[in-house]
């Protein structure tokens, strides 16, 4: 499972890597959600996965045992709410940086830009 | 009264002339003279005991642990210069209430003044190094002001920048000094610092302290090289000019060297930087001023010149030097204030403070001849005036002084530069106010208002008084800040006007006689000066600064070029280079945890993730597949989740994906469906080469961690333990999020919606910028669906709406025991009322829409807060929760926690953001929709101002009318025949208030 687990991270955050070297600003937005994915994954998982044992305590006692770690659940939640309110922003940049350009390209080349 | 209050008062005062401007210029002199003079009288209630040699202090503790203590102190050095500083001040105060016209800005000018006299009474009377580095900015930031202070001149603006720069680069190569002597004394207590004088000197690091806050000192004072600034600064107004030259700013430098004197003072290197510096600005400048036909320039390097002699005799280190600077010290700051305030009386009565223009003066305004005089006399160093004592005492010392071996070098050029000094100050006597009445003057002069002469006219008192009578007028406060001094008894001798006849007393006369001799070959002089080329310190300067600018330009334009694939190419690589450095340093334990099995469920879905990750940036050309594609990923995201024993995650993760993905259509609607190739095969390469690398490190990164035990126990187990006792609830998540780090949430709930408000403004500045035009031009590149609302999805969401909302409460009211909660709750209502925007359109919904979604993010932060803030009338900190279990008739007994009341700020701020944020780009949608679409019947139906204004009964020409609907109500056309047919545009460029709503 851990291995599964990892090779996704690792598959989303070369997707990622790869979609915002582009130089259009869609790409780059979606580059940015998939590295949100691989990100929060990792967070999530640097608590150890469990299966089947989720923080919800049953009050037939305050046995820690039985269940997964809670805090990295915590973090990744409001990571995933605040991630969204980034992305929005984000789209509204390009958006507005598209209606005011007339294109979306995010940069100059790197042959322009050097000049 | 407190040092501490002492320091304080002009700070706290400053704000009282900006308020009081509006009721007159004399209320706000008033507020800053009586914010100065009740400081000055706080500070000589402890005259008695500073003039017995006591220390009276005030501690605070700031940050201990740095050293850095709010630790005052008035010992008779800081006596001295505080109630220079305050004393002046209170003159000034007047003068400039006279001085600035109806049309400066007064109020500004005296709460700049009160700042200024803040930080510089904070400069003497800190006892501690780090403090006194914090005033000593400060006075950098105030002057800054007071010389930039007439922002309509460029010559204020550019010797206001030039002052900052220099003193600065001064303030910043002091801070290094300050650090290196405090770390050699163990302590950044002054009290402390000047015991250690051993230790400071004998430290290898005492000459890079020495000569790293000499760099402060001597651009504060305005020392040569640094001299040159000072002159620019008299660009501001004269009170200013007097004020920041005679007894404050400049004088911190000396202030400095004197405060670490008993420390730093003393050895060969000090004598030589010091003593050196001293008499080369003394020399130099006094010769400039010689020269200069501007009262002000002149007064200015005589100021330098005035500065090199007391740095000089600080320099010589011997306790009779320290007397003679301290002594020189109180005789510059009153005669040169004084110098300073009449020439800027002859600025103000004769619009001209041109040498070659005056003069004669002494008949047309004798009061101010009278001042001037006695003021320039004793700048020349005649007898009976106070200036002639200290430069007595000077020469004296100077007269002793062997340089490098040579008993001659010291004496020759001290007496030069006395004899300048004496040349200058009869110029501006004979030059301004004697000779003959002109008849040329700007402006006919006469004497000013009591008000204006006033304040030099008791400095020229003090003037003569001192001169006359030293020991009465001057001697106990001389001798008690020479004390302080050299840190010790000095046993000081009387000071006196006649020794017999000494070396001193011959150069003396040597320099009156020999500046006459030069006053009266002047013009032959100044030709010669004239002809010869001289280095221009501005013209330096600036050049200087340029290249310093270009170096930077040229440094960001390097490295910033405007690439953001090379910016984040770079950031990557970096990363990965530093998380594989960081790997390799450090020692790997053994794995210790065994593998979970591979379901054949999670292997599925393992193969769809990497399968649509993958598609994702293979068909990213494609952006509606990517953005289906990407979806996938999301929703494989959210069920690893489940299955990974984290349901609140996915019930969050799940709903943010329908939001994004709203979010992202509505984006899409604008920007182009297809993304074109950009860059060239081998750049493709090298991208994916790094993505590779990146994916290879992280997926190894967390498979490592994953296949280990934690090296250390988690602090998990104590929310684990403490999550039901101490926060009433079992969904442990929910628990930390809305009680043991409610903390860290309610700053995420305000971001979230500090984000929700930055979309809010960019929408606006689109829709009212430049860019309205452009988005009422724009048209859809995708040919729209033939039914905007369709009925089914209409019907359907109005149905689904109370039974989501419902769903939404649910959710929210479980989420403290079981998944649930504010976050998911707030999602799943937005996604409630978005399907409302996208089934019945954005106007429909919006009227029907009470509430605004700003408020509702205010109020979910304020709920958030204030239940945070009623934990405190519980007498427990911001956000402890607390819960009691209620019990409502008809329904079950249910618990009731306080965290409720923060989850529900979590809830309306998340609603208010995401609404708000999808709200806006809706927005932008319908104003480009506006020239897009035709404008249906039914719509100007409902807008009688959308009809042809002749014909109220008709609608214009182009308007699409359904035919028999059109007819039953007698409505007419002028194209009826292919309105039905084709969509024609609408000759409407702005849209209405109406449907904007």
């Amino acid at each position: 499972m851990e291995a599964l687990v990892a090779s996704a991270v690792g598959v989303m955050t070369a997707a990622g890597i790869y979609l915002i070297l582009r130089m259009r600003t869609f790409p780059v937005v979606l580059g940015m959600s998939m590295l949100s994915y691989a990100v929060n994954i990792f967070l999530f998982a640097s608590g150890r996965l469990a299966v089947n044992l989720p923080p919800i305590l049953d009050h037939a006692g305050a046995e820690t045992q039985g269940y997964t770690d809670p805090i990295p659940q915590a973090l990744v939640l409001t990571a995933i709410v605040i991630s969204f309110g980034m992305t929005a922003v984000v789209v509204m940049l390009a958006l507005g940086s598209f209606v005011e350009a007339g294109n979306d390209r995010i940069d100059l080349d790197e042959e322009e830009a050097g000049q | 009264m407190s040092p501490a209050l002492i320091a304080a008062l002009p700070f706290l005062g400053a704000v009282l002339p900006a308020l009081l401007i509006r009721t007159g210029r004399s209320h706000a002199a008033l507020a800053a003279g009586a914010v100065s003079g009740l400081a000055l009288l706080g500070l000589l209630l402890h005259l008695p005991a500073a003039l017995a040699g006591q220390v009276i202090t005030a501690k605070f503790d700031w940050l201990p642990w740095l050293g850095l203590n709010a630790n005052f102190m008035i010992d008779g050095l800081g006596m001295l210069f505080a109630t220079l500083i305050l004393g002046i001040g209170l003159l000034i105060i007047l003068y400039a209430r006279f001085y600035l016209s109806n049309q400066d800005p007064v109020g500004q000018f005296y709460t700049y003044l009160l700042l200024f006299q803040g930080a510089m009474v904070g400069i003497v009377l800190s006892d501690n190094i780090l403090l006194l580095l914090i005033f000593w900015e400060l006075t950098s930031l105030s002057s800054f002001l007071l010389i930039g202070y007439w922002k309509h001149l460029p010559e204020g603006r550019q010797g206001a920048r030039m002052a900052l720069t220099v003193t600065g680069l001064g303030g910043l190569s002091m801070i290094a000094g300050m650090l290196i002597l405090g770390n050699i004394a163990g302590s950044y207590d002054i009290s402390q610092i000047l015991l250690a004088k051993e230790a400071i000197q004998s430290s290898d690091l005492y000459l890079p302290a020495l000569i790293l806050i000499l760099g402060g000192a001597f651009t504060k004072s305005a020392q040569f090289p640094f001299h040159f600034w000072l002159p620019h600064a008299m660009a501001a107004p004269t009170p200013v000019s007097a004020y920041l030259h005679s007894a404050t700013m400049v004088k911190a430098g000396l202030f400095l060297m004197a405060r670490l004197w008993p420390v730093l003072a003393g050895t060969p290197e000090w004598f030589y930087i010091v003593a050196t510096t001293g008499l080369i600005t003394m020399l130099i400048a006094a010769k400039i001023a010689i020269f200069k036909d501007d009262l002000k320039a002149l007064l200015a390097f005589s100021t330098v010149s005035h500065l090199g002699l007391v740095t000089f005799l600080l320099g010589l280190g011997t306790k009779v030097g320290a007397v003679a600077a301290v002594f020189h010290i109180i005789n510059h700051a009153s005669f040169k204030a004084a110098l300073f305030m009449s020439a800027g009386i002859v600025d103000h009565e004769a619009h001209t403070r041109d040498l070659k223009r005056l003069g004669g003066l002494r008949h047309l305004m004798p009061i101010t001849a009278t001042i001037a005089t006695i003021a320039a006399l004793s700048m020349a160093g005649i007898p009976l005036f106070n200036g002639f004592l200290s430069k007595e005492m000077m020469l004296e010392e100077a007269a002793h002084t062997a340089w490098l071996g040579s008993p001659y070098v010291v004496p020759v050029l001290a007496a030069i530069a006395a004899l300048f000094s004496a040349t200058y100050s009869f110029r501006f006597i004979a030059h301004g106010f004697f000779g003959p009445v002109r008849d040329d003057y700007p402006h006919k002069p006469h004497d000013p208002p009591f008000g204006m002469w006033a304040s030099p006219a008791f400095l020229a008192t003090l003037v003569v008084l001192i001169g006359v009578m030293p020991i009465t007028f001057a001697g106990p406060f001389v001798q008690m800040a020479a004390n302080a001094v050299v840190g010790g008894d000095l046993h000081m001798h009387p000071i006196k006007h006649w020794h017999g006849v000494t070396p001193a007393l011959i150069i003396s006369g040597i320099a009156v006689v020999g500046g006459l001799i030069l006053l009266a070959s002047f013009k032959p002089l100044k030709a010669a000066w004239e002809a010869t080329p001289r280095p221009e310190a501005k013209a330096i300067f600036d050049w200087i600064v340029g290249a310093c600018g270009a170096a930077a330009d040229w440094i960001t334009a390097t490295l910033h070029n405007g690439s953001m694939a090379r910016y984040l190419t770079l950031f990557t690589i970096g990363s990965v280079a530093a998380g594989f450095w960081a790997f390799s340093g450090g020692g790997l334990g053994p794995e210790t945890r065994e593998m979970l099995p591979i379901t054949p469920v999670a292997l599925v879905g393992w193969v769809m993730l990497v399968t649509a990750s993958a598609s994702v940036v293979a068909f990213h050309h494609n952006r509606i597949l990517a953005l289906v594609l990407i979806g996938i990923v999301g929703l494989i995201v959210s069920i690893c989740f489940i299955y990974l024993s984290a349901p609140d995650l996915a019930l969050t993760q799940i709903s943010v994906e329908v939001v994004t993905a709203v979010l992202m259509l509505l984006a899409l609607n604008f920007l182009p469906k297809r993304t074109k190739r950009g860059a060239g095969p081998l750049k493709h390469v090298w991208h994916i080469a790094i993505a590779v690398v990146t994916g290879l490190g992280t997926g190894g990164l967390i498979y490592t961690l994953m296949m280990r035990d934690f090296a250390f126990e988690t602090m998990s187990k104590y929310h684990l333990v403490n999550s039901h006792t101490l926060g009433g609830g079992d969904n442990v998540v929910n628990v930390i999020l809305v009680d043991f780090r409610g903390y860290d949430t309610y700053g995420e709930v305000t971001v979230l919606g500090i984000a929700a408000l930055v979309i809010f403004a960019l929408t606006e500045a689109l829709l009212n910028g430049a860019s309205s035009k452009k988005l009422i031009a724009w048209r859809p590149d995708v040919p729209r669906a033939g039914d905007k609302h369709p009925i089914m999805l209409l019907v359907g969401t109005r149905v689904m709406m109370p039974i989501a909302l419902l769903v939404g409460v649910f959710i929210f009211l479980r989420g403290h025991n079981l998944p649930g909660g504010g976050f998911i709750a707030g999602l799943v209502v937005s996604i409630a009322l978005v399907m409302q925007y996208m089934a019945s359109g954005f106007a429909w919904t919006q009227a029907r829409q009470k509430v605004y979604y700003h408020v509702l993010i205010g109020l979910g932060v304020l709920a958030a807060g204030i239940t945070g803030i009623g934990a405190w009338f519980n007498g427990v900190p911001f956000l402890t929760s607390d819960y009691g279990y209620v019990k409502l008739p008809g329904l079950e007994k249910f618990e009731l926690a306080t965290a409720a009341g923060f989850d529900l700020g979590v809830f309306l701020g998340v609603v208010g953001s995401v609404l708000l944020a999808l709200g806006g780009l809706s927005r932008l949608a319908r104003r480009a929709a506006v020239g897009a679409e035709p404008v249906h019947a039914h719509i100007i139906a409902e807008k009688p101002e959308a009809r042809s204004p002749e014909q109220p009964g008709a609608f214009p020409p182009e308007t699409l009318l359904p035919q028999r609907w059109a007819q039953a109500r007698g409505y007419t056309s002028a194209r009826q025949d292919d309105a039905d047919t084709k969509p024609v545009k609408a000759k409407k460029t702005k849209p209405t208030e109406a449907e904007e709503q």
